[in-house]
């Protein structure tokens, strides 16, 4: 049966579909500040800490994806008041975080019966596995994330461009860079059960790594990466159904592919033809 | 002087666990003036800078700027770093970039209003990049971005203009370029600006600061090598360079 048959015939299907132009949303917005930003190890950091919140969670018998919210919050907030302070020593903090956290998330799923299943799928996500309750946790993620993104764009421009005149002009600096910060957290969380928490990464930042090859502005920069992410998770479950892939590792597959191609073109003719 | 827009009074600063960088500064600079400050790199010059911008706080001394506290003074000042302070492949256009000068100026949500981009555009028109507003920043040579930094400073609305080393990384003709449009500036700004350059700047400028950790104030008529000598600690060589419009020639030292 082909893709868009069963998509027609399979509510999970549709949900899976839904879940990726969702995720597609917030990931395009704020990977694009990731991107420009250069704190794309400082999400992976936030992402993989993740597990240790979601470990708990799993082992109180509270919703996982609630617990992978509040860790990644926290994982924000800590790692972003690590960099504010210790700035010499960012990365190695940033490492150690990153890995205490999964070491955690491992720990109390070892001790929770009949978790192996769910650690493969919240490490490399399980696209067809979405809930309707899912997509409405999305949903909302998107809002908050456009909202905050519409009501703080010159802010958050002025942050991820040149944070020492931003300063100058009064712009409360630290306090918008966390608040960028727990933006990727809630991206994050979108991003878990399409890719998983390891895959976070490339979803994140190779849709605006492409964007930001061909167009020159923040905001159009935003709007080309939520296409191409719908365009990657999109593809991606239509290419994983038939063989029967995992849907997650495809979609990233994609998007690799994409950006290896992009770049090299890109290089190729070096002219600036940006619109 | 009662007109002074910028006062420091006996200012000392040191870096935590370091010796003083500036030792018991005392400046005052006028509206209207057009100060240079001078001195060897390492010298203390951009500290003085982030002490009158309120970034840093001296642990001595009175810093006031329109007899205000500096960090609330700062309102008033435009201020154009030198190029490290971002990246330049950030994805911006030169009207972008100017638009920013007027954050804390403009309501805090959503984008900018129509004045503020009326107030930009007179920027880059005084600073004649009006061709370029479209370019990327990554896109312009050494100068262009130099005047994109000062349009970016004026759409502040400031009446103190700062500039940290603004000719560093661009080539002699567009030196002289800056230096026109800062000069015409000067008839409705004060202007501080901070080189490494002491020829170059007192063809322009109308007082210099010496600044080693202390600070001595001249008229720039009063430049001798021997001065500049003292200051940098060791000999240096003087050439005699002429600004064509500027007929007086003077010692360059580079350092």
């Amino acid at each position: 049966m082909s893709f868009f048959a069963a998509l027609w015939q399979h509510s999970f299907l549709q949900h899976a579909l839904l879940a990726g132009l969702l995720a597609s949303v917030g990931c395009g917005v704020v990977g694009t500040y990731v991107v420009v930003k250069r704190i794309t190890f400082m999400a992976g950091g936030i992402a993989h800490a993740v597990l240790g919140g979601m470990g708990i969670a799993y082992y109180l018998h509270a919703p996982p994806l609630a617990g992978a919210l509040v860790s990644a919050l926290f994982a924000a907030l800590l790692l972003g008041w690590i960099s504010l302070r210790w700035q010499q020593r960012e990365d190695v903090l940033i490492g150690a975080i990153w890995a205490v956290g999964m070491a955690v998330g491992i720990l109390f799923l070892s001790r929770t019966p009949g978790y192996n299943a769910d650690l493969m799928s919240y490490l490399f996500g399980n696209i067809l596995m979405v809930l309707t309750s899912d997509i409405w946790l999305m949903a909302g993620l998107d809002v908050v994330i456009l909202l905050m993104v519409l009501l703080f764009y010159k802010q958050f421009q002025a942050v991820t461009f040149d944070e020492e005149f931003a300063r100058l002009r009064g712009v409360a600096v630290n306090f918008f860079y966390l608040l960028l910060l727990c933006l990727v957290a809630l991206t994050v969380v979108l991003l878990i059960r399409v890719v998983g928490l390891i895959l976070v990464i490339a979803l994140l930042t190779l849709p605006a790594a492409i964007a930001l090859q061909y167009t020159g502005t923040l905001w159009k920069i935003m709007l080309l990466s939520m296409g191409l992410g719908m365009l990657f998770t999109t593809g991606g479950l239509g290419l994983s159904y038939a063989p029967d892939l995992p849907a997650g590792a495809t979609i990233i597959l994609l998007a690799g592919t994409v950006y290896l191609i992009s770049t090299l073109w890109h290089n190729r003719r070096r002219q600036h033809w940006k619109f | 002087m009662s007109d002074a827009v910028i006062q420091l009074q006996a200012v000392s600063f040191a870096y935590p666990d370091a010796s003083p960088i500036l030792e018991n500064i005392n400046l005052e600079i006028a509206a209207g003036e057009f100060l240079g400050i001078v001195g060897p790199n390492g010298g203390g010059k951009s500290t003085l800078l982030k002490i009158i911008l309120g970034l840093l706080q001296p642990y001595q001394g009175q810093v006031s700027v329109h007899g205000l506290p500096a960090a609330l003074g700062r309102a008033h000042v435009g201020y154009v770093p030198q190029f490290a302070s971002f990246a330049r492949d950030y994805p911006i256009s030169v009207e972008d970039t100017v638009l920013m000068g007027r954050l804390g100026k403009t309501p805090m949500l959503f984008g900018y209003r129509r004045q503020d981009r009326a107030l930009a555009v007179a920027a880059m028109r005084e600073t004649q990049l009006l061709d370029l507003r479209q370019r990327q920043i990554g896109t312009l040579s050494g100068g262009q971005l130099q005047r994109v930094l000062i349009a970016r400073a004026l759409a502040c609305e400031p009446d103190i203009l700062i500039l940290d080393e603004p000719t560093a990384n661009i080539d002699m003709r567009v030196e002289e370029d800056i230096f026109d449009l800062l000069k015409q500036l000067n008839h409705r700004l004060t202007i501080l600006v901070v080189s490494h350059d002491i020829g170059f700047i007192s063809g322009y400028v109308r007082r210099v600061a010496c600044l080693n950790k202390t600070l001595l104030c001249h008229t720039t008529e009063a430049l001798t090598s021997r001065l500049i000598e003292n200051l940098y600690e060791n000999p240096v060589r003087a050439i005699h360079h002429q600004h064509p419009p500027y007929a007086q020639p003077l010692p360059t030292c580079r350092h």
